[in-house]
């Protein structure tokens, strides 16, 4: 493995109901990168973002995941998330009955070197509603119930940026269709970048999320396979081109078991 | 005051659980006769027609068969229930005259607290008798009554209280009622006189301490026309490995325009019978909502009833219940609708979690009096695991035209996808099932004064704690 990656995945393989979704996946990010995994639909992208986080719908058949110097592929997800580790939800859920600030106290309440006195917490996440332009009166509202799809998109990024993980992975793979949550994701990603130096692994079919960014590197899956790998200059061939031209290589991947 | 919050917050599972022993209490022989009716009677020094109503209920009683529906109550033997423990007191209301031990049970209850901070009025019931009743002089100036049932039998009000006894329940209404009518004792009775509103609560606590007995107290509360009362009833009990017993009664009566809201938190130990029957009837105009938190008994059987029987007559209900390991819980209320143009809202929320059984049960009739009346009924009921169950039978009988009613209700279990976002933001697992719960909850909690939420959040805490693995 690569000494010094913040996430780095070996030869990862998932399953749900006995069927293969992830095929030994190998995957490195080194701090403060940013990385792109791309890919068609249902290549399994999301998966492997899930499976990074411990979503135990999904049973890890081999491999591991090492985050931070320490293999992760046991622990479970609330410890995950406390070393470090993020990922924002393609559709985050709703919880009745819990106010979006208490639920955020509660995220923080778990990290004893980000605790904060309830006055200073109300103003932090005030100014963050305030830089993401949600409206204030969304905090004490129950978590998800009732949000706008680029609602639940700006409460995703107010935690990204609440709690400063050293790696979020953005599961985008949908929001390229929606110009608000775009634009959401978008300033999010500046400004976690810019304050916190973070850390990103976008998921994503669509290449617009992309624009502003600089990627460092491109990973493309396949029917749960990672077929190919490079530079940014990869993004424009896929605009052009599409995945077409790596449909295929799965199968030439899967020749080498 | 945050300094109250934080003391309920910090309660444990002793604060219920603790007992003291009981061997100073006068106890009655256990069992059922007329000789044990009479001695009850005779203890209490009352009206001569109480008596005679006391032996006509044990009549009715020995001759009205147990409910062929609902949970099982095989466990409870009335031969071997103590109907009468008197505590070694009399009734005080300065709480430094309550004995030692006593006065430990309801300070590790909160309840001297409570009536510091936020209370107009408190009574404390140990057993079969009250130990302490006090109300604040404002509230007294207003010609508010609030005092121990029983005293007010030789009281003002005497004679409403003979007019309006078991009125509302029967001793023919179910065999419990009837025991009800033949052992009770104990109790409070509120006077609150028209167009009178008292701003604070007053709040009634009952704890049964001795082991193996029956708790019947009796509950009587008079809201006159345009008043405004809100009553608080709260009830625990320590844990004991023979059945114990409670047949409670609360008849309450709403006048004109009045407004009452009854709030109950129920947190009878796991050994508890819990047959209590509740009852509103309410004039033109006037509204009862009822808030109730079921947590505790092993068996329940409770449907508070309300009687719209004046135009524009309201009633709200709105309810939780958690059954545990070991409890059946047989809850909902029940609502006739008898006059023009009432309306009935009814939200209710269960929880069955490590075996236990939360039932619905639900029953709202329209009668040919009652057009133009609306009603609408929400169940929810939650399952935290495989081997608990949750029932739903709502009943509706409506006999007129241009009635509205409505009825949903779901079904479900803690969505694992919901369990794995509130872990990906680092809550563990225990925790982040303890606050979607809370959050199931919460349309409840928040009906509740802010002090008795907490304690119901603390409640299901205790209740989720060790529901993993």
């Amino acid at each position: 493995m690569t000494r010094d990656a913040l996430l780095s995945v070996r030869d990862l393989s998932a399953s749900v109901d006995e069927k293969t979704i992830l095929h030994h996946v190998d995957l490195d990010v080194a701090p403060g990168e940013v990385h792109v995994l791309m890919g068609p639909n249902g290549a399994g992208k999301s998966t492997l973002g899930h499976v990074a986080m411990g979503d135990p719908t999904y049973t890890v058949t081999g491999g591991s995941i090492v985050f931070d110097g320490n293999d992760i592929t046991e622990l479970s997800t609330d410890k995950r998330s406390r070393a470090g580790l993020f990922l924002s939800f393609q559709a985050p859920v709703e919880i009745p009955g819990v106010p979006l600030s208490s639920f955020l106290r509660s995220t923080l309440d778990e990290r004893p070197d980000m605790k904060m006195k309830n006055k200073q917490f109300r103003k932090t996440i005030k100014e963050l509603a305030c830089e993401l332009n949600m409206d204030q009166a969304y905090l004490d509202r129950e978590l998800g119930v009732g949000f706008s799809g680029g609602e639940k998109k700006k409460v995703e990024m107010l935690q990204l940026l609440l709690l400063k993980p050293k790696l979020a992975i953005l599961d985008e793979t949908d929001s390229g269709l929606d110009v608000d949550a775009l634009s959401v994701v978008s300033q999010g990603m500046d400004a976690y970048r810019e304050r916190c130096d973070g850390t990103l692994l976008i998921i994503t079919h669509n290449t617009r999320i992309l624009e502003h960014l600089d990627v460092d590197r491109v990973h493309v899956m396949v029917r749960g396979h990672i077929v190919a790998e490079g530079d940014a200059s990869m993004i424009s061939d896929i605009d052009e081109n599409g995945f077409e031209q790596f449909i295929g290589a799965d199968d030439a991947s899967e020749a080498h078991e | 005051m945050p300094k109250k919050r934080t003391q309920v917050a910090d309660i444990d599972r002793s604060m219920y659980d603790f007992r003291y022993d009981d061997s100073d209490e006068e106890k009655l022989q256990a069992g059922l006769t007329p000789d044990i009716v009479r001695e009850i009677s005779a203890k209490k020094d009352e009206p001569e027609w109480m008596l005679e109503h006391r032996l006509k209920s044990l009549e009715i009683y020995n001759s009205m068969p147990v409910s062929d529906w609902g949970p099982s109550i095989k466990g409870l033997d009335m031969d071997n229930i103590v109907t009468y423990v008197k505590p070694n007191t009399d009734q005080k209301s300065d709480w430094d005259n309550v004995p030692e031990n006593i006065k430990d049970t309801f300070e590790r209850l909160g309840i001297p607290q409570a009536e510091r901070s936020y209370l107009a009025g408190v009574g404390a019931q140990y057993d079969s008798e009250l130990v302490y009743h006090s109300m604040q002089d404002s509230a007294a100036k207003m010609g508010i009554v609030y005092s121990g049932i029983e005293e007010a039998l030789h009281g003002e009000y005497a004679d409403l209280i003979h007019e309006k006894f078991m009125t509302l329940i029967t001793p023919r209404d179910h065999k419990f009622a009837a025991l009800h009518g033949a052992v009770w004792s104990g109790g409070s009775f509120v006077y609150v006189p028209k167009g009178t509103k008292l701003d604070y609560p007053l709040q009634s606590y009952f704890r049964l301490n001795a082991k193996g007995a029956g708790q019947f107290e009796h509950t009587l509360i008079i809201v006159e026309d345009d008043a405004d009362l809100h009553f608080i009833e709260g009830c625990s009990a320590p844990k004991y490995n023979v059945a114990n017993l409670h047949a409670g009664a609360v008849e309450l009566f709403v006048g004109k325009n009045a407004h009452l809201r009854y709030s109950t938190i129920e947190n009878w130990s796991k050994n508890m019978y819990n047959l209590n029957t509740k009852r509103a009837i309410v004039d033109e105009g006037g509204s009862v909502e009822w808030v109730s938190g079921s947590f505790g008994s092993h068996v329940g059987y409770l449907y508070p009833m309300s009687i719209l029987n004046g135009r524009k007559a309201r009633c709200s209900f709105t309810g939780i219940t958690f059954a545990g390991q070991g409890q059946n819980l047989d809850t909902g209320c029940k609502v006739v609708m008898n006059a023009p143009e009432t309306s009935t809202s009814i939200e209710t929320k269960s929880i069955s979690k490590s075996g236990g059984v939360s039932t619905f049960r639900s029953s709202v009739v329209a009668t040919p009096k009652a057009e133009g009346s609306a009603a609408s009924v929400s169940c929810q009921s939650l399952m935290l695991d495989d081997k608990s169950r949750s029932d739903t039978i709502p009943a509706m009988d409506i006999r007129c035209k241009n009635v509205d009613v409505g009825h949903e209700a779901t079904i479900g279990r803690i969505g694992d996808d919901k369990v794995f976002y509130l872990m990906s933001r680092g809550i563990p697992e225990e925790a982040a099932r303890t606050m979607i719960v809370n959050g199931f909850a919460d349309p409840v909690s928040k009906e509740l004064p802010l002090e008795y939420a907490v304690e119901m959040n603390n409640l299901i805490k205790l209740e989720m704690e060790g529901a993993i693995g």
